[in-house]
């Protein structure tokens, strides 16, 4: 048989083809060839058969028939074929492949091998790919070669150790001794290679860290300072070829260094201590001109965020960042916005000062600078700069792309919520969201402006009139129209009374409002939800406007025999409420009350609550408790409530409004004149409730519901620690606790921890808090969820322990908890 | 590093390094897919991109991308530093290195890439170092008399 073709040859033919099919020819006969080449168990052009097969399978073509064949190789006595088998084994038989572990044994006998460029081979693929049981079995070998005195063996040795590390953790011990004297090398690839070991040891375990952090080092000092030490020779020494970069000795070894001192200097005053100086030097003396004095400095910027350093110090950090954000380059920009997003919890005021660079951060063209710059932006709304900043992320919602706008819209809100100069501006900035991204805006987002306006209440003529003005145009944006409808309904008497005073009023009829809702009614485009609520819309208004009720009555009745079975229920109802409960009707549709809202975080959390939905964040702790059962416009609430908890009456006495469904019952019964509850609402009132639909599937009235009144569970020093609570609707025993607490004093506590415990037959969860500071003057307040399991419903206690910093000391407090309402734990 | 890849404007793989372990199906999906995002990005982009839990770091270098996987903590603009120094690499090696020399030497390629980088760590900082042993290595290898001639087991 002639000689197999060469390889280059080879790949010159299969180059020459012109279409995918001739290249698919090409390389089947030549497949055909190596295979038949193959089973002769030819010695000779095993290597070039094998070679070719590499090439052929990096064009995608299957190669597994090779998989013994690279075995061979390995094993054979020709330094030739052992590159190429070495090379096989690495692109064909990883860990997955049955026959990967009949490498061990060629892999072991190479490690001994005499010439070291052979044992440089078996270690690097035992280093790139070995398997778990590949690395234990070696694990001996490679440890003895981590000791070995010749540097090109031990760089590799070392990387191979990191790979077995990351395979088989346990055998980390293993290597312990033999990092020793690592780092008293000369060889700069045998001390980048040992740092990466010890950074890999480090971050693993912290027991090992503990022992770098405090053990000496054979025949010199501590880690840090010898790291230091190593770092501070690569800054002043003179110019050295071999290791330059664009005049910087040694880039590469330089930021692993720095890397590993953050890890050893993270929450560690010693160690971050030994290493201040040094990286005051590194941040001050590098240039910056090219890509790699950058780099460095980016890597020393993380590395002082991350440890215990000074100030001074960390304010140089950022003012790196700050110079990297006016760079042209956009890869410093992006690696400037990742870092200060990092920072911006930490180091708030100074990140402060870069904002208008960030904000305009947001007009780049490239993606990831801009969905950084935006999570930067909420980060640093405050109530100063709301409004500039607002201008900004709005015209920024206009124009980005559509991935970015859920979030965006969502952001904005929050931010809204949290520094609104003025009501107006606030309704104004949410009108602007709905109308720019209005089918962005996520689902959950309606029911909480929808709360938010039913509270601002001077502005309701306003925002009605708005939102009708909005909607007249275009109805297709469902969140817009779910919240337009929803107002209508409740304030429709304003809108047609033309009582606006923010702005010029519209003269609007009672007829075109109509319209207006039935043709969301009808329409295409309206989703079931949106229907819903324009049908509730139009039955409010029937107690709201004088002269069209004839027609609302004509339009409910077309709708009791929708197909939408929601819809049809709804009408359904409404007729009945028509029919036979007119009396009732004006007291049921009664103008929605104020609901009441505590927020729930410092100015400081919107990157966290970046994305999440904003019912997280916007929870509705419930009323104090004086909710009177003759308060009709409660009913409303409660008709809400009982629905959601479980359709079932409870028999809790009537001065509790957790009973929501039988409230209702009460109510019906009380004027229904037989005296006996009535069979026929009951079950309509188990059903979702037809007012006020689409909130219901919110946990915001669960609270409402509950009614679980808060307590002050601790006020002393001018610490004020209030409790809400919230019982689980699927869970009965656990009580949810919000502890919320604030400072009234002139200076802000610091490192303030809350520790709760409880008597053994309570289990206890405590969540983390939001912040650690709580500043002065009740500007702001520290939120925390402890979560309560009560199997036994024992009348729950508690007793706290509170620590913090003030006016420059310790604090220390313990108290016992005792005023548990009776709702929160039976 | 978890993975490097290099390949053409028009989407051919020159070279394909991975350092973790995946299924070959995987993998060409993976190669597809980012070869698919980083082709289609401008001239006026950053290098970086959020790839999964993942950050591709790439750079253009005539004809041939170069794109690395690295983690989170991992430092972008070094690995810049690193792909610039595998072509340096190359470049010294091949003597102004073009792309035919990494399609026609595609293993040399290889042995210039474990000289430098194992198990997605770099082992040699040292130009010289570097491509010093890749050059002993070729030594090595046995002359076609020498390789007909020695025993093969």
């Amino acid at each position: 048989m002639p000689a197999p073709i060469r390889l280059r040859e080879l790949i010159r033919t299969i180059r020459t083809a012109r279409t995918q099919a001739e290249e698919r020819e090409m390389i089947q006969k030549e497949c055909a060839a190596i295979r038949s080449s193959f089973r002769e168990e030819d010695n000779t052009y095993r290597c070039r058969n094998v070679a070719k097969l590499l090439y052929m399978h990096m064009l995608g073509y299957p190669a597994h028939f090779g998989q013994l064949e690279c075995l061979k190789l390995i094993a054979s006595q020709k330094f030739t074929d052992k590159r190429i088998g070495y090379l096989g084994a690495m692109l064909l038989l990883d860990e997955r492949q049955d026959v990967h572990l009949l490498m061990t044994n060629c892999i072991k006998n190479d490690l001994n091998h005499s010439t070291q460029y052979v044992q440089g081979l078996a270690l690097c693929t035992l280093g790139c790919m070995g398997s778990s049981e590949m690395c234990r079995d070696l694990a001996g070998e490679v440890e003895k070669l981590l000791k070995t005195s010749n540097s090109y063996l031990r760089k590799k040795a070392a990387l191979c150790a990191v790979h077995v590390i990351r395979k088989v953790p346990e055998l980390m011990e293993m290597f312990l001794p033999a990092t020793k004297n690592l780092l008293n090398e000369k060889n700069h690839g045998v001390l980048h290679t040992s740092v990466v070991l010890l950074t890999e040891m480090c971050e693993r375990s912290p027991d090992m860290l503990a022992h770098f952090r405090k053990v000496r080092q054979l025949s010199s000092s501590q880690l840090v300072p010898q790291l230091v030490r190593i770092l501070k020779n690569l800054i002043m020494s003179g110019y050295s070829p071999e290791h330059d970069v664009s005049g910087i000795s040694d880039p590469f070894l330089q930021v692993r260094i720095l890397r590993l001192l953050r890890i050893l200097g993270r929450n560690d005053d010693d160690s971050s201590e030994a290493m201040n100086d040094i990286l005051a030097q590194v941040a001050t003396n590098t240039e910056t001109s090219k890509n790699v004095g950058n780099a460095i400095l980016y890597e020393t910027v993380l590395t002082i965020m991350d440890i215990k350093s000074e100030s001074g110090l960390r304010v140089l950090a950022i003012n790196i960042l700050g110079r990297f954000l006016l760079n042209n380059d956009k890869n410093i920009r992006y690696v400037a916005l990742t870092s200060l997003l990092k920072t911006v919890q930490t180091d708030h005021n100074a990140v402060q000062r870069h904002r208008s660079t960030i904000v305009d951060c947001l007009k780049d063209l490239d993606v990831s600078i801009k969905r950084r710059a935006m999570e930067l932006s909420f980060a640093l709304v405050n109530g100063n700069n709301v409004r500039g900043m607002m201008k900004e992320l709005l015209y920024f919602l206009d124009s980005c792309e559509p991935e970015f706008k859920a979030d965006c819209a969502s952001g904005i809100f929050l931010a809204a919520e949290k520094y609104a100069p003025s009501k107006r501006w606030h309704i104004d900035t949410i009108m602007r969201v709905l109308t720019t991204a209005g089918s962005y805006v996520r689902d959950d987002a309606v029911p909480n402006l929808i709360q938010l306006i039913t509270n601002s209440v001077e502005m309701h003529a306003y925002t009605v009139q708005r939102l009708y003005k909005a909607i007249l145009g275009d109805y297709s944006q469902q969140p817009l129209v779910q919240v337009a409808s929803w107002c209508i309904g409740e304030y429709g008497d304003l809108l047609v009374s033309g009582q606006c005073e923010e702005e010029e009023p519209i003269q609007v009829t009672e007829d075109e409002v109509l319209d207006i809702l039935e043709s969301i009614l009808i329409s295409n485009m309206s989703a079931s939800v949106t229907r819903g609520y324009a049908l509730t819309a139009i039955m409010k208004l029937s107690t709201r406007f004088t002269c069209t009720v004839n027609r609302i009555k004509k339009v409910v009745s077309i709708y009791g025999s929708s197909i939408d079975v929601e819809l049809q229920q709804r009408a359904v109802e409404y007729n009945a409420l028509f029919k036979k409960y007119d009396h009732m009707r004006p007291a049921l549709l009664e103008r929605m009350p104020v609901m009441e809202k505590v927020t729930t975080n410092g100015p400081a959390e919107i990157v966290q609550t970046n994305g999440e939905t904003e019912t997280a964040v916007l929870e509705t702790k419930p009323p104090p408790s004086g909710l009177q059962p003759a308060n009709q416009a409660n009913d409303l609430l409660d008709l809400l409530g009982g629905s959601d908890i479980t359709p079932v009456i409870p028999t809790a006495p009537t001065n509790k409004p957790a009973a929501a469904g039988g409230e209702l019952l009460d109510l019906l019964g009380d004027l229904n004149l037989t005296g006996s509850p009535v069979p026929a609402p009951a079950p309509q009132i188990a059903q979702p409730p037809f007012l006020l639909d689409g909130l219901t599937t919110q946990p915001l009235f669960n609270d409402i519901a509950a009614g679980i009144p808060s307590i002050t569970a601790y006020n002393k020093n001018g610490l004020k620690i209030d409790f809400t609570f919230e019982r689980s609707n699927t869970n009965p025993s656990v009580t949810v606790i919000t502890i919320q607490a604030s400072n009234s004093t002139d200076l802000d506590m610091t490192d303030f921890v809350f520790q709760a415990a409880v008597p053994k037959t309570f289990q206890l969860q405590l969540l983390s808090p939001s912040s650690s500071v709580i500043p002065a003057f009740n500007s702001g307040t520290i939120t925390q969820v402890i979560k309560v399991l009560n199997p036994q419903k024992q009348q729950l206690r508690m007793r706290i322990k509170l620590t913090y910093n003030h006016k420059g000391s310790a604090m220390q407090d313990l108290a016992e908890v005792n005023n548990f309402p009776p709702q929160s734990w039976q | 590093i978890h993975f490097i890849l290099l390949f053409s404007r028009q989407g051919k793989l020159r070279l394909q390094k991975w350092y973790t372990t995946l299924p070959d199906k995987e993998k060409k999906k993976i190669i597809r897919e980012i070869v698919q995002i980083i082709l289609s990005r401008n001239q006026r982009t950053s290098s970086f991109v959020d790839w999964k839990d993942l950050k591709l770091v790439y750079k253009r270098y005539a004809s041939l991308y170069f794109c690395c996987a690295i983690e989170d903590q991992d430092n972008e603009l070094l690995t810049l530093e690193v792909v610039h120094r595998y072509v340096e690499l190359l470049d010294r090696y091949f003597g102004n290195v073009c792309e035919l020399d990494i399609i026609f030497n595609f293993e040399k390629a290889y042995f210039i890439l474990d000289e430098f980088i194992i198990g997605g760590e770099v082992q040699e900082t040292s130009k010289k170092t570097a491509v010093k042993a890749i050059e002993d290595s070729d030594m090595l290898q046995e002359t076609v008399e020498e390789y007909m001639n020695k025993p093969a087991f």
